[in-house]
Order: C-alpha cells, then structure tokens, then sequence
C-alpha cells in the first residue's frame, strides 16, 4: 500500500508554475509562486492522509440534528421527482439549500442505494443503521478530496521565505497543517456533521486561483458555489467589487486610480455569462416550473429571532448582553418596575425571540444596514485601491467577518468562513498572525456548545489544544518572536477559565437546574469580545494599508 | 519547532485516536449473562469495594468465582478498588454489591473509558516518552517520530480501549523498569518491574530479560565486592515490594496459596483467550544481548528500539500481533477501529521512519540468511523481504475482509479464526527466529554505551 504511495506521489506532485500576469490589473502584488524544494510534496498526502484517519476514527462519534437533515435530502432527491424536492415537508427538516447543492444530494444518493436503501426512503425518519452512518461519515469524508485539493493549491500559492529552513517551518507546511486539521472544520463536518470541507474547499480553491490570477476560474468556481449553499452572499461584495475593479479595468492610472477608458466589456460580458450560465443551470429548471418563489422562500426563510438559539459571538449577544444587564440593574435599583417588563425576561435564557426591555429593538433592515455599513470600508478601499489579490482576500475575510458580527440569526459556525481564508494571510504576515491566532482560538472555542455531549468532551478538548498548541508554536516560530501581547494573552487563558466553569464547576452548581442557560451566555458573551477585537483590529491593519498606499501615492 | 511542542502534539494525537476508540463497543456489550472483560473489570470494583480483602479471592456466598472471579496479582485489586471509591461518589449504583451486576450506562462507560485514559495518562504514556527520548538513538525528529509509532500501535489500543483492560499499567510499569535501568538506576528499575509484576502475572514472561540482566550486572561488578551489594540490594527491593504488595494477604498462608492458584489456574491453559496472544508475541520483543568486552554492557532491545533500529520487520511484528486478534476485535464490534488503526499504523510508521526505504541487505542484517542462501548468491535478499513484507499485509488484508464479509463453509465454521491463527503464529515464528539471528550474529562492537541525552 506504501508503495503504491510512493508512486502515487511521484505522479501527483506538481512542477512550479509561471505566474500568469495576463488577467490581472498591473497592481497584483501576490502572486509569486512558492517553488516547492526538489519537488519533494511527500508530507502533503502525508498531512492529508494523517487527517482523514482521525476523521474515519469519528465515525462512530455523536452527529447533530443535521445528519438527519441530509439523510432526509438523500431521500429527498432520490425518491422524489424533482418538481418535488422544494414541496416535500414530511419532515422539519426541509430543503433550504440552492438546486446545486440538491443535484449533489441526489448524486451521492445513487451511492448511498448501495449501503442501505431504506436510507432513502422519506418517511424513514430519523433512521440511522450503521450502513446509513458509514455511507454519510465516508461521504463527507471523500468529498473533503475537494478541500484536500484545494488546500494543495493555496499552499502553492503562498509566499516563500528566502533562507533553508527546515520543513516544519515553511509558510506553506504550517499553512497546510492549519487548514487540513483545522480544529472547526474537524469538529464541525466529522463529529457534528456537515459538508463544509466540500464547500470550502471550493471556496479557497476559487481564492487560490483568483491569486494565480485565473479570475475567470476563480469566478465560475465562487458562482457555483453560491449556488451551493446561499450564505456565501455573505462574501460576494468582496468578488463583485473585485472582479469589476481588478479584472474589468485591465489597466489603472499611475495614482492607482481607476482608469475608466481601461474598461473591458469583453470581460464584464464573460464575468456576466459564467454568472447567468451556472444560475440557469441551478435554478433553470424551477423556474421553468414556476417554482421559483417558493424555492426563495425554503432558501431566505422568515426564521424568527435575531439571534440563534445559542447566541453566536458576535455584536448582538453582546448587546443581549447589556440588555439584560441594564434591565436586572434596572430592577435591583427599583428604577424600572417588574411588572412591566417584557415576560421572561429576567429568568429566561437564551430564546430565540429576545425581546429587549431598555434597548432598542432590532430588525432584520437593522442588522443588514449595520453589516452593509460594517463591510463598506473595506469594500471601498478595494475599489479606490486596489492591492491585487491578496486585497481582494483580506477584504473576503473582513466580509465574513462583519456579516458575522452584524448578521441575522448567524450560526456559530460561520465564523470558519472567516478563518478558513485568513489563514492564508497568517502565513505571510507577522501582525496577520497575531490576529488570527486570536480569531481562531476564541472562534474555534465558541464551538464548543455544539458538541455538548460527555462523551464528545475529551475530543473537543485534546483537538483544541492540538490545533492550538501547533497553531502558536509554529507561527512564533516563523514569525520569530511573541505575535500577542500580554492582555490578548490572558485573554485566551481566560478561555481556559470559562470552559473549566461551564463544563465542570456550573454543572455541580445548584444553578444548573433554574439556569441552565447561563454556560452558554459565558461562553458566547466572553467569545464576542475576542471576535469584536479581531474584526477592529483587522479593520485597523487594512486601513492603514489603505492608508500608507495613499500615502505612497502622495 | 521545539521538543516538547512535537512530542506534546504526538502525544495529544495518541490520546484522541485513544479516546476516539473508546467511542466504540466494549467486549460483551449488551450480552447478558455473562457480558465480557469489561464487566469483569466493573466486577472487581464490586467485589473489591465491598468485600473484605480475605474474602477477594475466595468462593464465598458474596464473592462467586465462577462469575469474573479475580485472577489477577494484589496490585490490580488495589486499582480496582481505588476505581471503586471513584465511582462511589459518581454514581453508587454502578457498584452495588450484586445490584449492580450487568451494569451497563451511558455514564458507566464514560467512567470506565476514562479510568483506562487516566492510567495511561499517568503510566504509560511518559514512559514512552521518556524512553524515546533517553534511550534510543537518532536525531530529534526520529525520537519524536518513534514516540507517536509507539503510541500508535493498534494492538494495545483496541485492546486497552476498545475490548477494555488496563494493559497500559504492567506494560507501562515494565517500560518505567526499562527505561529506568538504562539510566543506571537498578534498584528504581527493579521495583518498577516488581510492581508491573505484581498487576499482571503475564509480565513473568518479561522477568526473565530483567533477571538476567540484573544478575549479569552484579557478576560483572564482581561478586566478592561491589556486586554482592548490588545483588543485596535488589533482592531485598524485590522481597519488600513483594512483601508490600502482598501484606493482606500475608497472614494466612491459606491466602497466599488462594491467590496462586487463582493466578496460575492449573485447570485452564495459559492462552485462555486472544488476548495473551499480545503477550505472547510482545513477550518475545524483550531481549538481552550480553557483550563481553571491557565496558560490558546489557543492552535492552525492547520492540521500541526495534522500532527504531529496525523499523521494517518491528513494524511487520506489531501488524501481524494486531491481526493475529481480530477474531476478538469482530467479536467485540470494533471492526471500524481495527482497519483505520491499522491502516494509520502502518502508514504513518512506514512514513516516518522510511521503513521501505531502510531495506537493504545490511539495514536488516541479513548477513546469516546469507549464508543460509549459499545457493542463491545473486538474490538481493533486501528487496525479498520488502515484497515478502507486502505480500504479507495484502494477506492479512484479504483475510481481514473474507473474516467479515464470507460465511465459512458449514462444516468448518471456525475456518476464519484458524486461518488467522495460523497465519500470525507463523508470522510470529518467523520474525522471532529472525530476532534471534539478529541479535545472536550482531557484532560485540555495536554496541553504544547509554548516555542521558539532555534536550
């Protein structure tokens, strides 16, 4: 078997690459390829082989509710004929993702027939036979190939560092090593269960190639998979605003202006053909059976809540937060009446309509406005000046990052969407680092709630401290020298502090039973300030590099 | 990246695929009357807990023997009993004297699960380490590459967590003798060894190696001087760790004789089940080279080193003990746990430690082969073990997946079990006679003296 590797290897490790300048606009400052030393790309499948062991060891761990919700898709698609797949409701648990994403449900059904037919059939809800666990484990696990591969191409993609280094220290090792055994990724797709290796896989392999400067790939590769999973909106102003400036302007003026005569219908008409083509190709057919309404309508359900139930980390568990604070303040300093409170308001827990007692109330326009606000900056500096593509994947990752923070009804885990990308950037820069290591601690930690089972503890533990344990060693170690300062630093021990609370003392606690919720509101709450101070402080770096441009302009 | 960040990653690695393991079915899971190891183990905390300590290994009306009676050495009582207290306050049901016989929850396992996890934790785990790092050969990277192998060995890990037992403890404790001679300190390491004795009589197996090693020692100290007080010291460390051990049990002679026979069932043969299969084949890793030169050294050449110095035929050893139990992994549901284990296994020890790679004539010390071979001058001997070995683990591949998915013949249906039986004893045979001739035709001069590395 080890042979065979060593042949595969042989075959598959791939000689560097010129750059490509042709279709990119003159000022892409990132793409110069990392030559890989004596073609020697054994420790990737290593790497990524290594991986996919400890995912197949999880088989039998605990999966979440979302494991149905795709057994039920299985079903879906494959028993149903397809003027059904948006109609169907034997179960809750609906399709609510593009057409794309249901094509792949229903070709990957054809293989699941082979582990277990009853899987398939929809009113078998809730059935989980060992066949029907291995054939969904081994599914996510196969399709990672994506990821694997996409993985592969953003490390070939990444800087090199002059000077021998040994291999352990090389930007694109530690870059590998982040992303395959990425701590949420792990836990989020192999024990929780879903298919974000997959999706992201595409996502960074359409980042990898726009820094390859194969815009069009890197377009045609973000549309389908926009219309794989819709909450990749979330980041499409970052490509809009990118492909339009960077790639439609062929030129810009000598101030890095935008040089408006540059403009390139052919290529605005070629961006426009790979959108309109995939949108057909996905929603072609249900719009033709008119059914296009109540797809939107199983896509962009009215879910009811600002929040999730658990409250993701961002601005507005904070504000809960303080609601909460000031109306139980309010009440002990007799300056607000009980009884006029809204119910529940003072016991109850984290429920997904929070009414708010003092503060204002906030709306779905709200929190719109607030993430179009949040991410307008940034969107803006890549239209005034643009810094190639490695300034179209810093503002992604602040798109990301603010639709994160402002957004409504965000799940927890969509903050990988902003740490997948960014690690890209860690690699390559010293304060970048710093950052990220801060982002994916306290992100990676607000995780922790999905996996609430005891058995699934010392997993989630041993995983955490071996992402972070290697995150830390190895970018000091290529960063030479402390990339946090002492508050950040105690901070992130602090994190220590509240899982020791929520998981071992509070259970303990005659609190447990009349509060229950109150582990979970610590952990969001102390994780929505390190979120906060990450998204400011990477907001801080990319305007003064904005700014320090302007400057260099001057 | 420093040591002990690698050699910590290793070691959190070793410990998720542990636990991630554990996940799985014990032996006997759901499988009244009379369950399997992991019941037995839950029995002792019962018995062990609420019996007075001379009725432990005695038939009584409290205590059947018939029922997982103990048959274990003092020391594994004592843990047991110390588990017990644990779970006393956890949970009390799941130690109620006959109450609590069959128990089987969620939370009893998670409890089990982590006794094992603890003890491997505290025992094994730095022994490996320490040895590793202290007493095999290469640069940094090797040592930390030899730490995760061992700790990724799939024979002990299902074994340990999975079917469920405490190996981790008498392996650790013979390791912690190991490691501890080799820094020169014999009285330390024949306690620890005393002690590994004491929680698993199959440890006997290893007493040998030790005894000889240690005796060899106080001969060449010379026995009219320095020796003598060596060999002094050692046997009164041997008697009081035994006496210590033993000391309930010490008063009635009757006791001592209950416990023995308990330990050693004459009735039953010693290969009650798969799992000494382990010990058979681990037993024999053990060896003792005595070199009669100036600076005599005994040289320790656990499967470790093996590991280390020989990666290609340690590696096949340790495939082929993994393999020789699958009957029991089958039967323990842990089918999952078994391949990818191995698979990891092999991989990652082949990767690491460029096993394919160390396979000429002279790395694998084929020179006796050689000369057996006369006939056959122009065989590159190297490159016929390298596809021996490959023809091998496709074998225990194909065997592995006719066990699960063939039916045997109705006449023969023990037909799977056997040939996996005899396919391992082969195996084991061979590469034994092959660790002999190694060891027997290795020159005196290689013979390296043991230096306390600092890191």
């Amino acid at each position: 078997m080890c042979y065979l590797y060593v042949e595969v290897h042989s075959v598959i490790s791939i000689p560097p690459r010129l750059i490509h300048r042709g279709q990119a606009s003159v000022y892409d400052t990132g793409c110069v390829m990392a030559t890989p030393r004596a073609d020697d790309w054994s420790w990737f499948p290593a790497l990524a082989l290594g991986v996919s062991f400890l995912k197949c060891i999880l088989i039998n761990a605990y999966h979440s509710t979302d494991f149905e919700v795709h057994r039920n898709w299985l079903a879906i698609t494959h028993s149903l004929p397809v003027s059904k797949w948006y109609h169907e409701n034997t179960s809750e648990w609906t399709l609510d993702y593009p057409p794309l994403f249901a094509w792949f449900e229903y070709s990957l059904s054809h293989v699941a027939q082979h582990f277990d037919k009853e899987m398939l059939v929809v009113q078998n809800l809730l059935y989980t036979s060992p066949a029907t666990i291995l054939f969904q484990r081994l599914s996510v696990i196969v399709t990672d190939i994506v990821f694997i591969y996409a993985v592969k191409e953003c490390c070939r993609s990444v800087r090199e560092e002059k000077g021998s280094k040994d291999l352990l220290g090389h930007p694109f090792f530690i870059l590998a090593a982040l992303l395959l055994w990425n701590f949420g990724l792990l836990i989020v797709d192999h024990i929780h269960f879903q298919y974000n290796g997959f999706l992201f896989g595409i996502l960074l392999l359409s980042v990898a190639r726009h820094l390859q400067g194969r815009h069009l790939e890197g377009a045609l590769l973000f549309t389908v998979l926009l219309n794989l999973k819709h909450i990749y909106l979330y980041i499409a102003p970052a490509y809009g605003i990118f492909l339009l400036r960077s790639y439609c302007f062929t030129e810009d003026n000598t101030d890095g202006s935008v040089r408006w005569s540059s403009f390139s219908p052919v290529r605005l008409v070629a961006l426009g053909s790979i959108v309109i083509s995939v949108g057909a190709l996905s929603f072609g057919p249900f719009i033709a059976m008119g059914q296009l309404p109540q797809v939107l309508s199983r896509l962009f359900p009215f879910k009811r809540g600002l929040c999730h139930a658990y409250w993701a980390p961002n601005v507005w568990a904070l504000y809960n937060m303080v609601d909460k604070a000031l109306s139980v303040l309010g009440v002990r300093l007799k300056l607000l009446d009980v009884a006029k409170l809204p119910k529940a308001s003072m016991t109850g827990g984290l429920v997904q309509e929070f009414q708010h007692s003092i503060l204002p109330s906030v709306s779905p326009s709200i929190t719109l406005i607030c993430t179009l606000l949040s991410i307008m900056p940034a969107v803006l500096s890549i239209w005034c000046r643009p810094r190639g593509a490695r300034g179209f994947l810093r503002c992604l990752v602040v798109c990301a990052l603010g639709s994160f923070m402002f957004g409504w009804h965000v799940h927890e885990k969509a903050i990988l969407m902003a740490i997948l990308p960014f690690s890209i950037l860690a690699v390559e820069s010293r304060e970048d680092a710093g950052i990220f290591l801060m982002l994916t601690t306290t992100g990676h930690y607000s995780l922790f709630p999905l996996l609430f089972t005891a058995a699934e503890l010392p997993i989630k533990v041993l995983l955490m401290l071996l992402f972070t344990l290697y995150s830390f060693t190895s970018l000091k170690k290529l960063f030479r020298g402390s990339l946090l300062n002492p508050l950040e630093t105690t901070y992130l021990l602090g994190l220590v502090a509240v899982e020791i609370l929520c998981e071992v003392v509070y259970p303990l606690s005659p609190w447990q039973h009349t509060m229950p919720f109150v582990p979970l509101l610590v952990t969001s709450v102390y994780c929505s300030l390190g979120v906060c101070y990450s998204f400011i402080r990477l907001y801080v770096s990319l305007l003064r590099q904005h700014g320090t441009d302007k400057h260099k302009q001057l | 990246m420093e040591n002990w960040s690698l050699v910590s990653i290793c070691v959190l690695f070793g410990l998720t695929a542990r636990w991630a393991v554990s996940l799985n079915s014990y032996s006997g899971a759901g499988k009244p009357p009379m369950f399997g190891d992991y019941e037995a183990q839950r029995h002792w905390q019962e018995v062990t807990y609420n019996l007075p300590v001379h009725e432990w290994y005695f038939n009584t009306t409290d205590n059947n023997l018939n029922y997982w009676g103990l048959d274990y050495p003092p020391l594994t009582a004592y843990h047991s009993l110390l588990c017990a207290h644990v779970a006393k306050l956890i949970n009390p049901d799941w130690v109620e004297l006959h109450a609590s016989r069959g128990h089987e929850s969620y939370g009893h396992k998670l409890f089990m699960r982590a006794t094992v996890l603890v003890a491997d934790l505290l025992i094994y785990i730095p022994a490996v380490v320490l040895y590793s790092f202290y007493l095999s050969e290469g640069s940094n990277k090797k040592k930390v590459c030899t730490v995760l192998c061992i700790l990724l060995y799939p024979g002990l890990i299902l074994i340990d967590y999975g079917h469920f037992q405490y190996n981790s403890i008498s392996l650790g404790l013979a390791l912690w003798g190991v490691v501890v001679l080799g820094l020169g300190w014999d009285v330390l390491g024949s306690l620890a060894f005393v002690l590994s004795l004491n929680y698993k009589q199959m440890e006997l197996y290893h007493s040998l190696p030790f005894f000889c090693y240690l005796l060899g020692k106080c001969f060449k100290q010379g026995l009219a001087g320095q020796g003598l007080f060596l060999l002094v010291k050692i046997a009164v460390t041997v008697l009081v760790t035994f006496a210590l051990c033993w000391l309930p049990f010490l008063s009635d002679p009757g006791q001592i004789l209950q416990v023995v026979h308990r330990l050693f069932p004459v009735g039953r043969g010693l290969f009650e089940d798969k799992v000494a299969n382990t010990w058979c084949s681990l037993n024999v890793l053990i060896k003792i080279k005595t070199i009669l030169s100036t600076d005599t050294q005994l040289y320790f050449r656990p499967v470790c080193l093996l590991l280390n110095d020989l990666p290609l035929p340690a590696i096949w050893f340790l495939q082929a003990s993994t393999f020789s139990m699958l009957p029991l992994f089958l039967k323990d549901g842990l089918l999952v746990p078994y391949v990818v284990t191995s698979l990891a296994f092999l991989f990652f020890s082949i990767y690491l430690l460029s096993a394919l790679e160390h396979c000429s004539e002279d790395k694998l010390r084929l020179g006796p082969y050689r000369r057996l071979l006369i006939c056959m001058p122009r065989m590159d001997l190297g490159r016929v073990t390298k596809w021996k070995f490959y023809f091998s683990i496709t074998a225990m591949a194909g065997l592995s997946f006719m066990s699960v998915a063939l039916a045997p013949p109705a006449q023969l249906p023990d037909l799977f079990p056997l040939l996996v039986s005899v396919f391992s004893y082969l195996h084991f045979l061979g590469l034994l006679l092959y660790f002999n001739i190694v060891q027997i035709a290795e020159p005196p001069q290689s013979v390296r003296k043991n230096q306390k590395k600092s890191n």
